[in-house]
């Protein structure tokens, strides 16, 4: 009936499991509390979790990524305060427990924070900036969070029953077979991995037809701004490299499970073909991450500079050439393990050959911030703090693709120091940058300044005290993932390592109060005109929040940067002289079910339910068949609603102070009066 | 797409449609992906018996050709299904859809008898990993013909109950992608798989 499930997976065997265990439970049940307190559910369960809103699930999105942060956070200065105090000493945790969280503080980072967070973004803005209504298919949209959420709702159960993975983030065999790890732990690694990126292959294909088939009138691919470009490369790239990764962890599945052989040492095994395999999809996925913060960045740096982008055009070849270079380095993540002179050479030199047109970004930004008019807010001081702080990583990321230089490095904390340097500014910075940028946009008033400037510089000063030590101590010689050590010249450095990650978790509080303070004080930082920052690209064009249509008329794109385009020549915010009808999807719950009945599965086969394991995959495919076979999933909106809440708009924008950035000549922010009836 | 074109669509339902192909071009896409990785694999492992049976020890040619022509002449009886859609004849389409359903299941009938065959003589995917390869590859197509079936029964009961509506028309022409897909992946299959392993 329960599987391998008893009494004893549930965390009472030490304290430090047993409390984190119940953080995740408290957690939960506050938040179930606090929805009752403000008799929220109706709300949550009609206008949300049902939504096919892409505006909505995008927040939602962003949602889980913050809270994973927090938890990926956590398992972090667990890491580096045990490192600070283990020299000759066996610290606070023991290694098993140690074992499991830089497992799940990588799972998280990338699986559960990092693409979230990507996709999220993604949601808010790129049906804006494009011109369009909606994504490609809402209710795929809606099935791929719910997917993504019940792999996120796996890793946080595995915290309350059974234990996590102790093989990494990357679950190499053969540790990872179930000869050498037996138990749940890499069974939940796999499962959670498994189920969130079907929804993520979904994603991929959802954007890119949406991207090349909905863009507004006139809005060619040339005009694209640089955000939205970045997500179809972006999704391109998902589309390509996910399979990858489903396969490995299928056969891995097949091998701990049912005692196939794929990556045993034994009866012709090969666990090199997981790798290939796992880094097939690995490497690409650095730049599905990293691409989409190069977006935000460049956004944010024309319009707080008050200019025109740099070198539009080799921003976009550059965004090509990542995409299509990054399926040609995946074995420099393995340069130590045998392949030949030749096969390892090529690999270093591809490797060596990403970072220009890469290069040729870092100098596009720079040369839109030349005689700019900037304007330091915080999107800005995070981009900043990025363009400095990322060359250094790329640096030490050239050191790393030669492979006689890796060879010393190798599984070193000079690695650790290395993708640290390039995910936290280049991808962490660029995710947090956007979330500030675009908050107005999705909520109708901004992020306190104040407090974002202060999260800002806990971060960066926090992320270089905390990761230039790892560089020296990867040169001293120490391996990355050790528990406890007895060199006495590695202190010192883990000890400020450790000062760091605690000026990170002043950070961490900052982006908490930033969002606590925003609130209360929202009257004060309301967004009446939908363009708070004088913006370049069409998010800009809707109300903050916007319609659930986006657009009552679609707009007319004339040339890149519409928005811009549109405020100079003094056509914006023009009133058409009537609407029309709009059709919309109708809400549903069956993307919800099928994301719990997906947990339910993964959970069912993890402790090895079987019975429960088929039941929900019955219900998804009853769901499946159920959504196939409803034509009737569409609503029309009235052209008079549509016009109630235009008029409603443009009452507001009548209100709307003079934007406070608009000094650049020949602004036509203001609204354009009332046409005469 | 012609067939839906004829039909009286509003243009909004067409470009929906044509989205909605396009998307699932996207998805065949990424499905070619995962095959390439089990093909690659299969390869990579052909070699890996661990001293149990090799390609030449458990492969049937006879039964491989029975089940590569049930599966090629599903896809041409789709084909005429597909036919007598655009010709607006739902009791063609219902019967060639049928047809289309056994040959199918005729196909996944044979491989499960292979499969079964094959690990009662020993030579079960936890054998070697050349037949763990093997299983899986091979599996996985079966799988995806398998859910073809379930869509092929889907697809039946809508065209049954709802009549040759553009939106069953155009679920119809996707369904036509996957199987041609599967078939195409079969022939793939054939000539890397069973063919060097019996000749």
């Amino acid at each position: 009936m329960f599987g391998r499930l008893t009494i004893d997976s549930l965390p009472f065997y030490s304290a430090v499991a047993a409390s984190g265990a119940a953080v995740t439970v408290l957690g939960g049940l506050a938040v179930a509390g606090a929805i009752t307190y403000f008799g929220a559910w109706r709300m949550v369960m009609t206008q949300w979790v049902s939504s096919v809103d892409h505006k909505k699930i995008g927040i939602m999105y962003i949602m889980l990524a913050l809270v994973m942060l927090l938890r990926g956070f956590v398992d972090a200065a667990m890491m580096r305060s045990q490192q600070a105090i283990a020299y000759n000493s066996e610290g606070y945790l023991p290694p098993d427990h140690f074992d499991q969280i830089f497992s799940s503080h990588g799972t998280i980072m990338i699986f559960f924070m990092a693409m979230p967070f990507l996709s999220g973004l993604a949601n808010l803005i790129v049906p804006q900036q494009i011109g369009s209504r909606d994504v490609a298919f809402p209710f795929m949209n809606s099935v791929s969070l719910w997917l993504t959420t019940a792999g996120a709702g796996l890793m946080l159960i595995s915290l309350v029953v059974g234990k996590f993975s102790t093989a990494g983030w990357t679950a190499y065999p053969p540790y990872s077979g179930v000869e050498y790890t037996p138990g749940v732990g890499v069974d939940y690694w796999l499962w959670m991995v498994f189920i969130a990126g079907f929804g993520t292959t979904m994603t991929g294909i959802n954007f890119l037809v949406t991207i090349i088939k909905n863009r507004a009138p006139g809005m060619t691919m040339f005009r694209l701004p640089l955000f939205t470009w970045t997500i179809l490369i972006t999704s391109v790239l998902i589309i390509f490299a996910f399979p990858a990764l489903t396969v490995a962890c299928a056969m891995l599945i097949l091998d701990r499970n049912f005692g196939f052989h794929f990556f045993t040492n034994a009866m012709g095994g090969n666990m090199m073909n997981y790798i290939n395999l796992f880094w097939l999809w690995g490497h690409p996925e650095v730049y599905i991450l990293i691409l989409p913060a190069f977006g935000v960045f460049s956004e944010v740096v024309s319009t707080f500079s008050q200019k025109r982008l740099f070198g539009y055009i080799s921003l976009v070849l550059a965004t090509c050439a990542i995409g299509l270079l990054s399926f040609t380095v995946w074995l420099h993540h393995f340069f130590t393990m045998g392949s030949s002179a030749k096969v390892n050479s090529f690999f270093g030199t591809m490797t060596t050959i990403i970072s220009v047109p890469t290069g040729v970004k870092v100098f596009d930004w720079l040369l839109t911030m030349y005689r700019g008019r900037i304007i330091f807010k915080p999107p800005m001081l995070f981009t900043i703090g990025f363009l400095v702080t990322f060359v250094i990583g790329g640096l030490s990321g050239v050191l790393l693709a030669l492979p006689p230089i890796d060879y010393l490095m190798h599984n070193t904390t000079f690695l650790v120091a290395h993708f640290h340097n390039m995910i936290i500014p280049g991808v962490l910075f660029g995710y947090l940058a956007g979330y500030m940028y675009w908050f107005p946009k999705a909520f109708g008033f901004k992020l306190n300044e104040k407090w974002g400037t202060r999260a800002f510089w806990c971060w960066i000063v926090g992320f270089y005290v905390a990761f230039m030590p790892l560089y020296v101590l990867g040169m001293l010689g120490m391996p990355r993932r050790m528990e406890h050590y007895d060199i006495a010249a590695w202190q010192p450095h883990l000890i400020v390592a450790g000062i760091g990650a605690f000026i990170i978790l002043l950070g961490m509080i900052c982006l908490a109060v930033q969002l606590v303070v925003s609130i209360r004080e929202r009257n004060q930082a309301l967004d009446l005109s939908g363009d708070p920052w004088n913006g370049r690209s069409l998010e800009w064009a809707t109300s903050s929040p916007a319609a659930p249509y986006n657009f009552a008329v679609l707009p007319k794109v004339e040339s890149r940067d519409a928005w811009w385009d549109m405020k100079q020549r003094g056509v914006a915010y023009e009133r058409p002289a009537e609407y029309e009808d709009i059709v919309m999807p109708k809400n549903t719950y069956a993307g919800l079910v099928i994301g719990v009945a997906g947990g339910v599965f993964g959970f069912a086969a993890i402790w090895w339910m079987w019975w429960l394991a088929l039941l929900s995959l019955a219900v998804i495919a009853a769901a499946i068949i159920y959504r196939a076979s409803d034509d009737d999933d569409e609503f029309v909106m009235t052209a008079s609603e549509v016009k109630a809440i235009e008029d409603e708009r443009f009452a507001q924008l009548a209100k709307a102070p003079k934007n406070e950035m608009a000094d650049e000549p020949g602004f036509a922010g203001e609204p354009a009066p009332e046409p005469a009836e | 797409m012609s067939s839906v074109a004829r039909m009286t669509i509003s243009p909004r339902d067409a470009e929906r449609y044509e989205e909605k192909d396009f998307g699932f071009w996207l998805y065949l896409m990424s499905d070619a992906v995962i095959f390439a990785c089990l093909f690659a694999t299969y390869l990579v492992m052909v070699g890996n018996t661990a001293g149990g049976p090799t390609p030449k020890d458990v492969f049937e040619l006879d039964r491989a050709a029975a089940e590569t022509a049930l599966l090629l002449l599903s896809s041409t009886t789709f084909g005429v299904a597909a036919v007598a859609l655009s010709a607006g004849d739902r009791g063609k389409v219902l019967l060639w859809l049928a047809v289309t359903f056994l040959l199918g299941a005729g196909f996944i009938f044979l491989e499960i008898g292979e499969f079964t065959g094959m690990i009662a003589q020993g030579a079960g995917p936890d054998r070697s990993g050349f037949l763990s390869a093997f299983f899986t590859l091979v599996g996985t197509h079966g799988f995806h013909v398998s859910v073809g079936l379930v869509w092929i029964v889907v697809m039946f009961a809508q065209v049954f109950f709802k009549g040759l509506t553009a939106p069953v028309a155009s679920r119809f022409m996707r369904l036509g992608l996957f199987w041609h897909f599967l078939d195409i992946i079969w022939v793939v299959i054939f000539s890397v798989v069973y063919l060097p392993g019996v000749l």
